[in-house]
């Protein structure tokens, strides 16, 4: 980038964008300037809902039907703001590309990855049929490292690992040799490794081919691998920028150290020896029946949960973790017997592999679990009184409406939530408010087991930290176990106090949590943390 | 995208300080439907509708089942009956019937006169002549002469209105289609009632429990489903006889299959929701999971059903009494009353516009309230 860094083929100058609501016009991005230089990584980094990826949406015309867009977005000569749909056509898709976090949903199931990626080509790339767009996919499909792409290129999207499809999406996005790309949370939705298999693809593709990328993540690790400057924004504005070394070595706005100090810290110590088993897991085996049926031949059988056993003393974490498709989770709700398994599980000393359903219900609260998507796991239809005091009417039917309501307000400034706020509902709550009302769900019943199921992968970094320590603080304050799942390296080995390494249903390896960090045996546990801390460390290891 | 936004407003909204009530989805939708005009000004209109459906047929000048011979399929009209070139001749062929010899007759304001004299004393029963005729009543006999054999007939114009015009048999059409807006509302509402009870809740269990269960009452559906309709009904009828009863509960019995399927599909899905999970891992049991998780959660959808659903059965209602399976006469309905003016199409085409307008404003108006709601209650656009 050295000789013409002053050059800038996208300049970005008073860029407001606005929702029209029904509470009124909402103002995403407030007055923000960008540059991005040709050739160079542009990280803006914010937290969920701080207009990050708005602002890009604005200047390639792809705000919702209610948004708004004014001030002014210079691509070379061209002013992107305001242009004509058919003249920003030829922009967009051509010059500037745009790779979406989720490669689940963002390309087309029925057409073949080879169709797709040469739609670009044939509507920009002025190539005339699908025949002769051929070699240049294969071209590309090579480029981003998909392997056997003579076979890849007839596969459908649902034949593709999440990686592979993000690589695909990649390869979309560089059919016309684009000047600048806008990943938009690439990673966010794969799996470590995959996660750092994708950001080297990203910057040997970036060396190779010279194009400007503007990275738009809430991870600060990836930023500091990854990026030559960053944008850090806050509800819509731009808080601070800035070369990435001396931001992260003398950050100067609150907003920006209180990102960098958002890590989960702390350590847990082990429960005493001498502490008793509460919930012990033998053999613990799950297995799905994929189809089979009338007249539907032979089923499929999927062992999700392989022989685990596991024993989870009173006052102990442990952190269960994986990738996607470890089994983690499942052995999470199998050890609470809300799934069918095999395999002798006890719960306080008694026998519970055979209990059914209602055997199981006194019983349910001492064992809770918490959820990952806190946008999910509660009712929209009931007031977070109602949903939080649910599980009273189940166990303690004889309480009156008062009694609930008293428990309730309890509960919510246990998780340090404003008991006034107990007759609204889910939606009106942001992520991290609604985990802690999840939280409060489970333990208004007192319980003495928890399973946590990757209770913070869906939040911001800062409010994870608030929850892992509000999870912290409710543990010693009523003696809690818990059992963690997470594939969150950082938070896992902040929470708990023994790891299980999951790989394919089987355990990889087990041990003390400073044992699995420091010193992993396992070659899997081994690229695991390497490709976690590869992410988090700071980019001495990167060829400059 | 719309994420960010909405999350964006929320943020707005708990900065600008405690706002304690709490403000449902139903709240929030209700707010969203006030907002589109087409469907508030449909409500407005089925409620009026509605209101004119009871209370109309009491307060309508004429009975809905009253024939009135001498007016036979007259045309709608904002002026009174009899028309003033009517009363003379008319007065002069009922007062003729008493075989009395006539003098001329004359109009004066609302009553006409007539000498009228005879070979022998005037019998007085003679006005029964002209009061058995619609448009007269009150009829006396005046100026009496001393021999009896002479006087002057005396009646008054009955004036009637006929706003909408008479059907084929003499009755008033504007009372026979709000008696017919009664009904048809009236089936609509009820079978889609039943339709909602019913279907809800078996779709709702089907889907929840899942499995066997939800393979047999599936099944079950499609053997129903597989009744062709008009068959049905005439075996209903065949059995039963024609009864008014009966039209909303075959409508009924055939429209909760598609409540059955939608909520079963809603069910299926709400069931791999983590909030049911998590009430099952409070230990909720099965009944507790329906009511408070599954069924409240598919409500949006049905409601948006249900309003599409009544139009339907009003259509499926104006079908069978159009086939002569749906209500009896005198009882009307919409659709029978579009029958009779399909019929007559030719001589008197006021017998097909009124009730097909009013079928039209019932079907548009819940249309377009079906269409806002549906918008109201999406989640995408919250």
């Amino acid at each position: 980038m050295g000789e013409n860094k002053t050059d800038t083929i996208l300049s970005i100058r008073g860029l407001n964008v606005s929702f029209a609501t029904h509470d009124g016009e909402v103002r995403a991005v407030k007055n923000v300037d960008f540059d991005v230089r040709p050739g160079e990584t542009v990280a803006i980094v914010g937290e969920s809902g701080s207009g990050k990826s708005q602002s890009m949406m604005a200047l390639m015309g792809l705000l919702a039907s209610n948004g708004r867009a004014t001030g002014s977005a210079r691509y070379r000569d061209q002013e992107l703001i305001g242009m004509s749909e058919r003249r920003l056509n030829k922009v967009r898709g051509e010059k500037i590309t745009m790779i979406f976090q989720e490669p689940m949903t963002s390309l087309d199931p029925l057409y073949k990855i080879g169709r797709q990626i040469s739609e670009p080509l044939i509507h920009h790339g002025g190539l005339l049929s699908a025949a002769q767009a051929r070699p240049r996919v294969l071209e590309l499909l090579r480029l981003v490292g998909i392997p056997d792409p003579e076979r890849r290129i007839d596969s459908y999207p649902h034949e593709l690992s999440g990686g592979q499809r993000q690589r695909v999406m990649i390869a979309m996005a560089l059919a016309n040799n684009p000047d600048i790309l806008i990943a938009d949370e690439p990673t966010t939705a794969l799996d470590v490794t995959v996660q750092a298999q994708i950001l080297a693809l990203l910057a040997e593709l970036q060396s190779r081919l010279g194009m400007a990328i503007v990275f738009i993540t809430h991870d600060l690790g990836i930023v500091r691998r990854f990026a030559d400057r960053v944008y850090v924004m806050r509800s819509g504005e731009v808080v601070e920028e800035g070369a990435t070394e001396a931001l992260f070595s003398t950050p100067k706005h609150a907003y920006t150290k209180m990102l960098l100090e958002a890590e989960p810290t702390g350590r847990k110590a082990p429960p005493p020896a001498n502490a008793p088993i509460l919930l012990e897991g033998r053999n613990v085996e799950v297995t799905f029946t994929i189809g089979g049926g009338f007249l539907a031949g032979e089923p499929l059988m999927l062992r999700a949960v392989n022989r685990i056993s596991i024993a989870l003393k009173k006052g102990q974490t442990i952190g269960i973790v994986g990738e996607s498709g470890s089994g983690k989770s499942t052995l999470g709700r199998a050890l609470l017997r809300l799934l069918p398994s095999d395999g002798a599980i006890r719960f306080g000393g008694r026998d519970i592999s055979t209990a059914g359903r209602e055997e199981m219900r006194p019983l349910r609260r001492e064992m809770q679990l918490v959820f990952q998507d806190p946008f999910g796991s509660l009712s929209p239809r009931m007031t977070i009184g109602q949903v939080i005091t649910e599980g009273l009417l189940v166990h303690e039917p004889s309480l009156s409406g008062k009694d609930r309501d008293r428990r309730a307000i309890e509960a919510l400034r246990e998780v340090g939530l404003d008991p006034a706020m107990r007759n609204r509902y889910a939606h009106e709550f942001s992520g991290g408010q609604r985990q802690r009302i999840a939280i409060a769900r489970a333990i208004i019943l007192k319980p003495k087991v928890v399973v946590l199921d990757e209770p913070t992968s869906a939040l911001d970094r800062s409010v994870q930290k608030q929850i892992v320590d509000l999870l912290r603080d409710l543990q010693q304050a009523h003696d809690l176990s818990y059992l963690f799942i997470s594939h969150d390296l950082a938070v896992v080995r902040a929470m708990s106090d023994y790891i299980i390494v999951m790989k394919q249903g089987q355990i990889v390896e087990e041990g003390p949590t400073a044992e699995i960090f420091d010193d992993p045996r396992e070659e899997y546990t081994q690229t695991l943390m390497a490709a976690a801390i590869d992410v988090t460390k700071f980019r001495a290891a990167a060829p400059s | 995208m719309t994420d960010h936004s909405t999350i964006a407003a929320r943020e707005v909204l708990t900065e600008a300080g405690p706002m304690i009530a709490g403000r449902s989805l139903w709240q929030d939708a209700w707010r969203r439907l006030r907002k589109n005009k087409a469907a508030v000004a449909s409500a407005i209109v089925l409620l009026l509708l509605a209101l004119a459906g009871i209370f109309g047929p009491l307060v309508a000048p004429h009975p809905y089942d009253r024939i009135y011979p001498q007016y036979v399929r007259t045309p709608a009209s904002l002026e009174a009956y009899p028309k003033a070139e009517r009363i003379i001749p008319a007065f002069e062929s009922v007062v003729s019937r008493a075989r009395v010899e006539t003098g001329s007759a004359e109009v004066e304001g609302s009553t006409v006169r007539m000498p009228i004299s005879s070979s022998e004393a005037l019998d007085p029963r003679i006005v029964r002549y002209v009061d058995r005729s619609d448009l007269f009543e009150n009829a006396r006999i005046e100026e009496l002469s001393a021999d009896g054999r002479s006087g002057v007939m005396v009646a008054d114009v009955h004036r009637l209105r006929f706003l909408f015009g008479t059907d084929s048999n003499g009755r008033d059409l504007l009372a026979r289609i709000l008696i017919g807006i009664r009904v048809s509302l009236a089936i609509g509402v009820l079978a889609s009632a039943m339709a909602l009870l019913f279907g809800v809740s078996y779709g709702a269990i089907a889907g929840y429990l899942g499995g066997r269960v939800d393979g047999v009452m599936m099944r079950i559906v499609d053997i129903l489903y597989s009744l062709p309709f008009i068959f049905f009904v005439i075996l209903l009828v065949v059995f039963f006889g024609r009864n008014f009863i009966l039209i909303f509960i075959a409508i009924g019995a055939t429209e909760w299959l598609d409540m059955a399927r939608i909520v079963r599909g809603q069910a299926l899905m709400l069931k791999r929701q983590e909030f049911v999970q998590a009430a099952e891992a409070l230990g909720v049991d099965n009944s507790g999971i329906l009511r408070r998780h599954i069924i409240p959660n598919t409500l949006g959808p049905v409601v948006v059903f249900v309003t599409l659903l009544v139009p339907k059965a009003i259509l499926l209602e104006s079908l069978l009494s159009f086939l002569g399976l749906g209500v009896q006469e005198p009882l009307t309905s919409l659709g029978l009353l579009i029958s009779d003016g399909a019929a007559n199409i030719q001589g008197a085409t006021w017998l097909l516009i009124y009730p097909a307008i009013a079928l039209t404003v019932i079907l548009f108006a819940l249309n377009f309230l079906g269409d806002g709601l549906r918008d109201a209650l999406d989640p995408k656009d919250r």
